[in-house]
């Protein structure tokens, strides 16, 4: 099948990149753009490893075509770092010990990270509703929860 | 997993995505969010030659109000849906149940149309549009049709939709005065399919049911409507007794399939079960109480 040329924004840099139609959003990232903070656990959108940002929304991208991308904006775990700062969150999940063998964590971060402009203060309940589509096999979720309501609270009153 | 070859179409209007369906005939497939058809691709289980994405027509997104019906464009998102100030205010079924469905990220794919057109019988919206009796608009190369949920759904994956037609669509009422309306969904997990659940819509006037719509989701081979609970409480007030009769008639019409959420015996239980809370929620809101 012939490949497409595609363009699109990743962690605010343009890329162009040639596809075949049938290839999943995170083999291209992590195969060809090699940005492998996206992990793949299930590849079947159940766990949430390879949860990014496209569009201003979180998605798996073990189930969106990266033709789907073209002429979209993506962010990636590695996009969170910006003049060498980490971000609030990344430094919350780090203060409360958010996470344990790191598997998880970069989905958990993007989804925190898009979770927390969709709800800036969040309650237990729904940070715990708002994670559900992320899975940690690790840490039981309690630090997690806690490092999203620490970075919440860095964030509101930086 | 990586799905079959296929070709990628990436139309911008509904006409040139009807061109493209007409075109390739047999071959081609909506791509709508993406969250059924591409899972089954990768699994080899459809294997469409030609993909037309949906997801780039404007026109088939947004929510509207006119006439006292409510229309739904195919492509809104369930997360669209959640978020909808009309929907919450005029119709709040359709936010409630899109709420219980999968996890956020999938929420901000899927979408409604594709939800009801791919009618796997643990699919939510084929119920709620039941009970809400809604209409698809639905679109193809000879014009318009309106269809009624009713009648729609025909068997697993199977619905009257024509091979390459569009659903455009959905209309649904505005919700009355006195109205109530419940989803009760039993899941093993987040992100789980339901083991059973029901939609209940009802019209409360002075105490006495005016009109119940209950239908169920994941106990047949499609949604089912309950029409024989539903006659047990019209027109009356709500009983203990009653409601047990109405459960009772709800469960007979339930033929699940075996699998991991549990036998045949337990999704009846289950599916009466929540008939019998979706009913009480349903009527506490009608009344003032929810
Ligand atoms: C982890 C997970 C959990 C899930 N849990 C639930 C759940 O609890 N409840 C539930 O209801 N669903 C659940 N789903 C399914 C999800 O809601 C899907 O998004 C939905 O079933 C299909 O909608 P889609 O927009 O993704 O359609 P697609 O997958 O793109 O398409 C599905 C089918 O519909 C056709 N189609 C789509 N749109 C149109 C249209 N406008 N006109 C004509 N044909 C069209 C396509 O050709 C295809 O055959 C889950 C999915 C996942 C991955
Ligand atoms: S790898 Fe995408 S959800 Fe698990
Ligand atoms: S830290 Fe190991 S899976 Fe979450």
């Amino acid at each position: 099948m012939a490949k497409k040329h595609i363009s699109f924004t990743l962690n605010r840099q343009n890329i162009d990149v040639l596809v075949e139609p049938r290839e999943l959003l995170i083999h291209v990232i992590r195969e060809q753009l090699q940005k492998t903070g996206s992990h793949i656990g299930c590849e079947t959108s159940h766990c949430g490893a390879c949860t990014l940002d496209l569009n201003g929304q979180s998605v798996k991208a073990c189930t969106v075509l990266a033709v789907q991308a073209e002429g979209g904006e993506v962010l990636t775990v590695e996009g969170l770092l910006q003049n060498d700062k980490l971000h609030p969150l990344q430094e919350a999940f780090m203060q409360e010990h958010g996470l344990q063998c790191g598997f998880c964590t970069p989905g958990m971060l993007m989804r925190a990270y898009r979770f927390l402009q969709e709800n800036p203060q969040p309650t237990e309940a729904e940070i715990r509703s708002g994670m559900a589509g992320n899975l940690c096999r690790c840490t039981g979720y309690q630090n997690i929860i806690k490092a999203v309501q620490t970075a919440a609270k860095n964030m509101a009153s930086a | 997993m990586i799905p079959p070859e296929f070709e990628y179409h990436r139309p911008e209007t509904i006409d040139q995505a009807l061109v493209l369906l007409t075109q390739h005939g047999e071959e081609a497939k909506i791509l709508a969010g993406g969250h059924s058809l591409l899972p089954l691709m990768k699994l080899r289980f459809a294997e469409p030659a030609h993909l037309v994405d949906l997801n780039f027509i404007e026109s088939l997104r947004g929510i509207k109000e006119s006439n006292g019906l409510i229309e739904i464009a195919a492509m809104t998102t369930e997360s669209q849906l959640i978020t909808s100030p009309l929907l919450l205010d005029k119709c709040p079924l359709i936010p409630d149940a899109a709420s219980q469905i999968a996890d956020p990220q999938v929420r901000s794919r899927g979408t409604i149309g594709g939800d009801i057109v791919h009618a796997d019988p643990g699919n939510d919206h084929p119920a709620i549009m039941l009970a809400l009796e809604a209409s698809f608009v639905i679109l193809g190369s000879n014009g318009e049709r309106i269809v009624p949920a009713s009648g729609f759904f025909l068997g697993a994956f199977d619905t009257q939709l024509e091979e390459n037609e569009i659903l455009k669509a959905i209309q649904v009422p505005v919700s009355v005065a006195g109205s109530g309306h419940a989803y009760c969904k039993l899941k093993r997990k987040t992100g789980d399919f339901a083991t059973a659940a029901s939609a209940v819509s009802l019209v409360v006037e002075g105490g006495v049911c005016k009109k119940i719509n209950i239908a169920l989701t994941n106990v047949g081979a499609t949604a089912l409507k309950a029409e024989a609970a539903e006659s047990i409480l019209t027109g009356q007030t709500l009983s203990d007794l009653l409601m047990e009769k109405a459960v009772e008639k709800a469960m007979a019409i339930c033929d699940p399939a075996e699998d991991l959420r549990g036998d045949r015996e337990y999704k009846i239980h289950m599916a009466g079960e929540m008939t019998r809370r979706a009913i009480r929620e349903a009527f506490a809101k009608a009344t003032g109480g929810g």
